[in-house]
């Protein structure tokens, strides 16, 4: 009998919750039909709610806030908004002076900076000095911390990283000094032609000594332990927990352009929950995937961001070692240019993806006068079904053959599924006598035959390390790691020599050189084949303004967002 | 008892030591490194990261370490989940969540479960039975994450009755999860306790009893419902531990910061530590659960004798 005592007793906290619950939610917002107007930045104070609070979900815990030891999206991107460094990148993506005030003095050599840092505090009160830069970069690139990305980041930049990460030299004797409180200088072993934007990457931001110190063990294990000099301030994480929050940091030096006070965010990995969150009000964004980004295709409040990160075709001409039909540039050129990209990114993508008719991604780099390097580029392989077909007669024709079968290498989620069999059904309709065959393997499995070069075609990816097109310009070159496809070309390898080296002074024919070898990669030699540029589909509530994606470092800025219109 | 009570212990440490040993050398065997992003480290930066966490030593030497912190009672801290944070902190801070809504489920589960059978038994071959069968069937067969979809959309989304997810709102966050993870204890003692229940009735000695003028309920409940309970506890041990120590769906799901979906984690990204503290958790509370199951016996029926016969 004692337990249905206690049954009747569940149900009836139950039934009771359910009707507190009730009365509890009549909170609803009305939101008026028309979206508030985009306003770039934030000066537009007259429309801003009363209550700046912005609720956000992540997926994935923050496995660590020590800027040495770092080295995923979530803590990139909270570091981005309770950090900075010398340099931000601004709502554009170009790099600004953010602790440093103003551009830096360049030797005329391009391998001495000098950084003057503007005042500005710490969250305890303290100055950011020009110290907390040498503690920070010293501490990521001593072996003995095991930074990840520090060595990553320096190593071949700047003076002696690679042999202190090595443990030749001791880390007091890296390329960076404070000649005073608020003087900054870095000595370089190249010049770096983007080393503003790296400014603006976490492992250089500086931190701070005396706080380390003191806090020990203890330190970034948790808010409590962490110090800011930031837009905003890391609060209530508890070291493991799924949930935290920014609040606006009083003592940033630009704090009067930050409009948000409160940023609350919850970790939830289950896409659906997400969406659903999202519907309740609870959340203001939510991320898209998979079938939901087709399901909310046409939503009032989808936002599309482009990622900076591209896919291709590898075109292996030398599978184990023996020439096959990819050896022939009238082939590549057939199958780079025999399918409808336009087609894959809004039929089988879906997701915001652009057809990529290039390597260097749009939306990610930019000259002296702020181009884009695409719009001096442009498009260099689009699809052409004729053309594709003509240069596959003549590939036959020179190979002496009617047929080809090759094997098209992808990953095995979902979406690289679907998306080689569309290609598969492209190419086979478009060039005649072609078969192609599929295989999908996981992501280590397919490193693994890449490595080996046992396939023929591959489906990859790359994603930015730096903000420079010479990031995916240079991964060709022969013998490169990326390059396990026995492509060469000495007209392309000595450009990607030059533009590393003699013409780093040379902003503007450095690009040249850059644009010329993607042209030789793409147009002439069909070395790779680009698919598609990825984005990504989020829903947003039509009262949150002016988050800006960024393509490197962390992904989100928040320092001009803010809620107009909730209320 | 408590010489009984002794023994079963020292065979309960036996146990926990064997447990640790296989798990350690197989999670050893694991392919991968628990050092993320191992490519962008130099060897030397690499070789300071394994020193830390004690990953250059010989395999024996690992176990035998790892051993010799355990005894003490530590548990090592996480290699890159939680960079740094001790394996002890991560398992409490996450163990409370999981076990509020796995008891809470559990106890609900068990008494309408019990209910749902006893009825279904006394109301044999009626419509109360098949609808009683009917919803043990759904619930065994309905996957937890479908019923927790549900849930989560009609409860919390459409008729705003429950938080939608998030461990935000103390007892009303774990309305839903706590239901979600109730419906497998509900449907398997309401089998249970139907199958055992109209054996039971059907025997003897409730003849006897009816013979002697035992009313109904008396019988149902003093003779019957007591006996059709020992098969039930045997089954409701193990399964208390797996729902108490977390559901990976239902916390992912509702977004609750458990230990279910932890422990998942952790294998997945290497981090052995954290593998080897969450495994000896489970097991310790696997090991104590059975013992009270044990003990259990003897309290619902005295034919089971713990020990000696004399006691």
């Amino acid at each position: 009998m004692k337990n249905s005592k206690i049954f009747w007793l569940l149900s009836l906290v139950l039934v009771l919750s359910a009707f507190l619950a009730a009365c509890g939610g009549g909170d609803d917002t009305d939101t008026g039909t028309e979206a508030p107007e985009e306003t770039e930045g934030t000066e537009e104070a007259g429309d801003l709610d009363s209550e700046q609070v912005l609720n956000l979900m992540e997926t994935a815990e923050i496995p660590t806030m020590d800027i040495s030891l770092a080295e995923d999206a979530v803590a990139f991107n909270i570091f981005n908004n309770v950090n900075e460094g010398l340099f931000r990148l601004d709502q554009e993506n170009l790099a600004e002076p953010a602790i440093a005030e103003g551009e830096p003095e360049v030797s005329e050599d391009g391998l001495t900076y000098t950084f003057t840092l503007r005042d500005s505090n710490w969250s305890d009160g303290t100055p950011v000095t020009a110290n907390d830069f040498v503690y920070s970069w010293q501490r990521s690139i001593d072996p003995a911390t095991g930074s990840p990305y520090g060595a990553y980041m320096m190593a071949g930049s700047i003076v002696n990283a690679t042999e202190i990460a090595a443990g030749e030299m001791e880390p007091t004797e890296l390329g960076v000094t404070a000649v005073d409180e608020k003087t900054l200088e870095v000595q370089l072993e190249r010049p770096v032609p983007y080393f503003m934007s790296l400014m603006a990457f976490p492992t250089f931001y500086p931190q701070n000594e005396a706080f380390i110190t003191e806090k020990g063990d203890a330190y970034a294990s948790n808010s409590e332990n962490l110090i800011f000099n930031g837009p905003f301030t890391l609060n209530d994480w508890d070291g493991t927990g799924l949930t935290w929050s920014m609040q606006k940091n009083p003592e940033y030096w630009d704090a009067e352009t930050v409009q948000l006070e409160t940023i609350n965010v919850d970790v939830v990995k289950e896409p659906a929950t997400a969406v659903n969150l999202y519907n309740s009000g609870e959340k203001d964004r939510a991320g898209l995937s998979g079938e939901f980004a087709m399901q909310y295709a046409n939503d009032e409040n989808l936002v599309t961001e482009l990622e900076p990160t591209v896919f291709y075709f590898k075109l292996n001409q030398e599978r184990n070692g023996e020439e096959n039909a990819l050896s022939n540039v009238n082939i590549r050129q057939a199958i780079a240019k025999g399918f409808n990209k336009q087609d894959l990114v809004d039929v089988v993508l879906a997701n915001g993806s652009l057809p990529a008719n290039y390597l260097v991604p749009t939306e990610f780099t930019f000259d002296e006068n702020n181009t884009d390097f695409r719009d001096v580029n442009g498009d260099l392989v689009e699809f052409n079904a004729e053309e594709a077909a003509e240069h596959w007669a003549t590939g036959l024709e020179e190979l002496g053959v009617e047929e080809v079968t090759l094997e098209i290498l992808g990953g095995d989620t979902e979406t690289a599924k679907n998306m080689d069999a569309y290609l598969k059904e492209q190419l086979e309709t478009n060039l005649e006598g072609l078969t192609i065959n599929l295989k999908a393997v996981p992501f280590g499995v397919r490193l693994e035959l890449d490595e080996a070069q046992d396939y023929d075609i591959q489906t990859a990816g790359w994603g930015p390390d730096y903000q420079d097109p010479m990031t995916f310009i240079d991964l060709f070159v022969t013998g490169s790691a990326q390059n396990k496809m026995s492509y060469s070309n000495e007209e392309y390898d000595a450009l990607v020599e030059s533009a590393k080296g003699e013409l780093t002074s040379d902003p503007a024919a450095r690009w040249e050189a850059m644009a010329q070898a993607e042209k030789i990669l793409l147009e002439d030699d069909a070395a790779i084949a680009p698919i598609y540029q990825r984005g990504l589909m989020s829903l947003q509530q039509p009262y949150v303004n002016g988050i800006v994606t960024h393509p490197f470092g962390g992904d989100y800025s928040y320092k001009w967002a803010y809620i107009s219109g909730k209320e | 008892m408590a010489k009984y009570i002794g023994k079963r212990l020292i065979y309960m440490v036996i146990t926990l030591a064997l447990i640790a040993t296989f798990t350690f050398f197989l999670m050893k065997i694991l392919p991968g490194s628990p050092v993320a992003s191992a490519d962008k480290l130099s060897p030397e930066q690499r070789a300071v990261v394994e020193a830390r966490y004690g990953l250059n030593e010989p395999l024996p030497v690992q176990y035998f370490n790892y051993m010799f912190g355990l005894v003490q009672g530590d548990l090592g801290i996480s290699i890159n989940q939680f960079k740094g944070a001790e394996v002890t902190d991560v398992i409490l801070s996450r163990m409370g969540p999981s076990a509020q809504i796995g008891f809470q489920g559990m106890v609900l589960g068990t008494v309408l479960g019990i209910l749902l059978g006893m009825i279904a038994a006394l109301r044999q071959n009626t419509w109360v039975d098949y609808t009683s069968t009917f919803v043990a069937i759904v619930g065994i067969s309905i996957p937890s994450f479908v019923f927790a979809s549900l849930l989560q959309y009609w409860f919390g989304l459409k008729w705003e009755l429950f938080p939608v997810a998030l461990w935000k709102d103390g007892f009303m966050s774990s309305v839903l999860p706590s239901i979600a993870l109730a419906m497998f204890p509900l449907a398997t003692a309401a089998r249970f306790i139907r199958t055992e229940m109209i054996e039971v009735l059907g025997s003897d000695y409730i003849t006897l009893a009816k013979a002697k003028g035992a009313s109904g309920s008396e019988i149902a409940f003093k003779h019957a419902f007591r006996n059709a309970l020992i098969p039930l506890v045997t089954v409701l041990g193990p399964m208390a531990v797996s729902i108490l120590t977390g559901s990976l769906v239902v916390e992912q799901i509702f977004a609750i910061p458990g230990i279910g979906e932890q422990f998942v984690k952790s294998i997945m990204v290497n981090d052995f530590s954290i593998i080897m503290g969450t495994t000896i958790f489970f097991s310790v509370f696997l090991i104590v659960i059975i013992l009270l199951v044990d003990i259990l016996y003897g309290v619902i029926d005295p034919r089971i004798r713990l020990s000696g016969g004399k006691s």
